[in-house]
């Protein structure tokens, strides 16, 4: 099926097997591979991407769902050189340890503080609770999204 | 900065950015793709496998079976505990999930539709599930592949003086008993394992990209397994996403990967998806243990004594140290100062996947941490005693470090008692126990759990440790390049840790440099020293050790090379940070920098002294260090549904001296949440077919940020005296201590009820179970 998705802001044109995994599309049709990929079962959240502005599990989207829509990935967070707070958050807080949940981690945190520039640590460890990290215990990732609150605040 | 601190990580500026390369991430040109079909019996005999359909596929290029594989003398594999695993099985299968074919095509999505083509005839045999049966005479025989093998027995091993802890027991005026399952649980590393072998059909050069926390150990078993010579073999590790133990051994796909590619002359890449990890990768635990504990009736703890059954699953693929087929586990007296101890392991085989030693246990350190603070809680309440109290009046004093511990070990140093109190301090803990009397009066219930744990990391000195036969000593190579820069290779790796950082925080702290003039360079055998990897901790106690001793060497270098510089004697030199100064003299003197520069120049250097400005070390640590810590935990259960929640969790942690504080506290922090997830959620089921039961994350429950407690540390710091730099390891601590804080608190909660012991996981089902006086589960004991 031919598709037309945009993604970070460029226009891709592709055609795809209906059977293919959004997570699978980026990665491997667009080499977008900080969208990372970890269960097949939505509990995970390692390919958290945002598909419309809305965060979603890019494992259980099929490529063709995104056709005519808006996909952001970690790939389009911060703009060139320079990070999101969020990124810089993860950075100073040490919000990440091996790395893998961190691009959906961030997706998800970006999103929360669109929607609520001032969350409290339950709403940030609720926002998060349909992802999984292995590393951090959770405590440094909500530090960083505080840190991140905070900084675009004073921004 | 220039040595230890809170520096933010090197490493963190490409993964925050999505920039990180993990092996899923790799694309090779003309790489073909692999998929494994598993078996979905636990036990059964192999008729016959029909593989022509899946041949006929228009975008499959090679379909490899057990039978291909015998051909080539690569059906079976060494493990990691000299026995022998299938990696594609000829036989029989022998746990669901087993590897039975391997396909091979040009894309991620053909090979699993290739996969449904294949025919397997099974012919069923009865399932051995229960370990506990696994020596029952009439037991089904798992491994007949064996020479005259005729049960499931794989060893017995025991540590300790049993005569003189039996005299312990007989003479004590109370003995306190449990039996206790650790269950079988999963290290779950978010990014599961997977491989690309690229066999270069002109150069015959084997280069594999893998997820894997032991680069150089894999590299020597590639060359034995398949005949390749090892200095063609090239082992590649890139970013990993988590390990926790699952990533150390080789599985069976890896080879597989590597037939792939010599038979299609192509790059094959093998990506696990997660119900392959949690089904067949290695586990962790699975150890039924029965302990007794004795003590006089005013509390002094006397002797422990302790047998278990260890399931190993089908093959025994456990990762530890070769002389210790139960990993440390007898380092089971823990914190205390005890006259006696023995313990007794048996491990067998059953129809379940293999592996053993995984999820940050520190070679089961985890196991011996959890009974014998479960035993010491147990004791409390025989006693009528307060656990923090008791255990104040048990722990090793300062002053009898060095100490040898009654199953062998020599402790390092430690103040355990100020761990313990500091950890009181912080909890409030007397106002807890005020807290909890005056809310169980209204029905509440809120529970107290204590653990004080005494790790044995950094493994090891070589004449006591190797994995199959390779001595476990870690290297580190230094090289200050002209401009003063420095390149420091390591051979441990890391799935996060930080070793990028750490690394060169060691470095810029023994030579007076800046973080930034060092890169680590690791996870690469053709570009880094041999050495065991990383796992059980061992990262800062041995190859940290080795970067230390060769800047050291550096260091001493370049006096020798300042003196020529400077025309003065080596002994007239004063080293400050970055600098051999002439003593006396505030102004003369050489930096790094211009030191290097000379050493790579035309100066004329003493006699026997070499050019350049580099050194290396192969770290033979004399002994393990010794981290331990005190842990508190909070828990409120609601009685009406068992479920469990985690109000706080103090970790205090002594792990002598930190390089780096932000990276140890993030250690730990994911180790507290190990230590909720083992302890009320996670279970790697089976039912009595052997089905498993835990094989996506929708049924192996990980535990979430709603799950977890805003952590509240403390820290003491109590130097290990033979390592330069001090410093013990942290990695695995909090996964090993915290376990059974959140197991105390639950049963301290329950008691009132009546509730003695409860085996985790303590769902909210199993919580109220036990409340009314009878287990979820037959393998699980509620008392």
């Amino acid at each position: 099926m031919r598709i037309v998705v945009t993604v970070n802001n460029t226009e891709y044109v592709r055609d795809v097997e209906p059977r293919l995994l959004l997570v699978h599309f980026l990665r491997e049709e667009l080499g977008l591979t900080g969208t990372h990929w970890g269960c097949d079962t939505s509990n995970c959240g390692v390919c958290v991407v945002q598909l419309d502005g809305v965060p979603v599990k890019s494992c259980t989207v099929l490529a063709v769902m995104a056709d005519g829509r808006f996909v952001r990935t970690i790939e389009g967070l911060g703009n060139g050189a320079g990070l999101d707070p969020v990124q810089q958050g993860f950075v100073e807080c040490h919000g990440l340890q091996c790395g893998f949940c961190t691009p959906g981690m961030m997706m998800t945190a970006r999103w929360l503080l669109d929607q609520d520039p001032d969350p409290s640590d339950e709403d940030i460890r609720e926002a998060l609770s349909g992802q999984l990290c292995r590393c951090t215990g959770y405590e440094n990732i909500v530090r960083s999204i505080r840190w991140a609150a905070e900084h675009e605040a004073s921004s | 900065m220039k040595g230890f601190g809170r520096l933010p990580r090197k490493e963190d500026a490409r993964f925050v950015r999505g920039r990180g390369t993990f092996v899923d991430d790799l694309r090779l040109p003309g790489m073909l793709h692999g998929a494994v079909l598993r078996s979905p019996l636990a036990h059964a005999r192999i008729v016959s496998i029909d593989t022509s359909a899946a041949e006929a596929h228009p975008k499959v290029r090679a379909v490899l079976t057990g039978h291909e594989l015998a051909e080539r003398g690569l059906a079976w594999m060494p493990t990691l505990s000299f026995d022998r695993q299938a990696v594609l099985a000829t036989d029989k299968v022998r746990f669901q999930g087993q590897e039975v074919a391997f396909v091979v095509a040009e894309d991620r999505y053909s090979a699993r539709d290739a996969l449904a083509l294949i025919d397997v005839e099974y012919e069923p045999l009865d399932p051995l599930v229960d370990a506990r049966r696994a020596l029952d005479d009439g037991a089904p025989l798992i491994r007949d592949d064996l020479k005259d093998k005729r049960d499931n027995h794989i060893f017995d091993w025991s540590a300790g003086d049993e005569a003189a802890t039996d005299a312990v027991f007989a003479a004590a005026d109370v003995v306190v008993a449990q039996d206790m399952l650790y269950p079988r649980v999963h290290p779950a590393p978010l990014e599961t394992c997977g491989v690309i072998a690229d066999l270069d059909p002109v150069t015959g050069k084997l280069t594999v990209w893998a997820t894997s926390q032991a680069p150089h150990a894999h590299r020597t078993i590639y060359a034995t397994v398949t005949g390749i010579p090892e200095h063609r073999i090239r082992v590649v590790s890139p970013d990993i996403g988590g390990g926790f133990g699952n990533k150390v051994p080789i599985y069976p796909a890896y080879v597989c990967a590597v037939v792939g590619s010599m038979v299609t002359g192509q790059p094959v890449k093998w990506s696990e998806d997660r119900s392959e990890n949690l089904m067949t990768s290695a586990f962790a635990r699975d150890y039924h243990m029965h302990g007794e504990i004795a003590s006089t009736s005013d509390g002094k703890i006397l002797g422990l004594r302790v047998r278990v059954l260890a399931d190993h699953g089908a093959f025994n693929c456990t990762a530890q140290p070769s002389k210790y087929p139960a990993g440390f586990f007898h380092i089971v007296s823990g914190s205390y100062d005890i006259e006696a101890a023995h313990c007794a392991v048996t491990g067998v085989y059953t129809n379940k996947a293999p592996g053993g030693v995984a999820y940050a246990c520190s070679f089961r350190v985890a196991e011996a941490s959890y009974l014998v603070e479960r035993l010491v809680d147990l004791l409390a309440r025989e006693l009528g005693a307060d656990p923090a109290q008791l255990r104040l009046a048990n722990l090793l004093r300062p002053e009898q470090f060095p100490y040898p511990s009654a199953t062998g070990w020599e402790y390092d140093s430690g103040d355990y008692p100020a761990a313990l109190r500091l950890a009181m301090d912080i909890a409030g803990y007397d106002k807890l126990r005020a807290e909890q009397a005056r809310r169980r009066a209204d029905g509440e219930y809120l529970g107290i759990g204590l653990s004080f744990f005494t790790e044995a990391v950094g493994a090891g000195p070589r004449k006591h440790m190797d994995i199959i036969g390779l001595g476990m000593a870690d290297g580190a190579e230094l090289r200050v390049h002209p401009t003063g820069k420095a390149v420091l290779r390591i051979s441990v790796q890391s799935q996060g840790q930080g070793h990028e950082t750490t690394f060169a925080q060691i470095v810029a702290h023994e030579l007076g440099i800046g973080t930034d003039d060092v890169d680590v360079v690791h996870g690469d055998t053709d570009n880094t020293p041999f050495g065991l990897g990383t796992y059980g901790s061992r990262s800062t106690p041995v190859s940290g050790a080795a970067a230390s001793v060769a800047a050291r060497r550096v260091r001493d270098k370049a006096r020798l090379i300042a003196s020529a510089m400077l025309e003065v004697d080596p002994d007239d030199l004063e080293w400050t940070p970055g600098r051999w100064a002439v003593r006396g003299d505030p102004v003369a003197g050489a930096s790094l920098a211009e030191i290097a520069m000379a050493a790579h120049s035309s100066l004329e250097l003493p006699d026997g002294l070499e050019g350049q400005l580099d050194a290396s070390c192969v770290y033979n640590p004399p002994n393990l260090t010794f981290p331990y810590g005190a842990y508190i935990c909070v828990v409120e259960v609601d009685p009406g549904t068992g479920k469990v929640s985690v109000r706080r969790f103090v970790a205090v942690d002594d792990c002598g001296v930190r390089i780096n504080p932000t990276i140890v506290e993030g250690q730990v922090h994911g180790g507290l949440a190990d230590g909720i997830g083992m302890a009320l959620m996670e279970l790697m089921a089976f039912d009595t077919d052997g089905n498993c039961l835990g094989g996506s994350f929708m049924d192996y429950l990980l535990p979430t940020a709603v799950d977890c407690p805003s952590w509240e540390l403390g820290e003491t710091v109590t130097p290990s005296p033979h390592h330069p730099l001090g410093a013990k390891g942290i990695g695995e601590s909090a996964t090993v201590g915290s376990p059974a804080a959140v197991v105390n608190a639950v049963l301290d909660a329950l008691e009132p009820f009546g509730v003695r012991h409860a085996d985790m996981p303590l769902t909210p089902a199993a919580v109220w179970c036990a409340i009314q006086g009878r287990p979820l589960r037959q393998d699980l004991a509620i008392e």
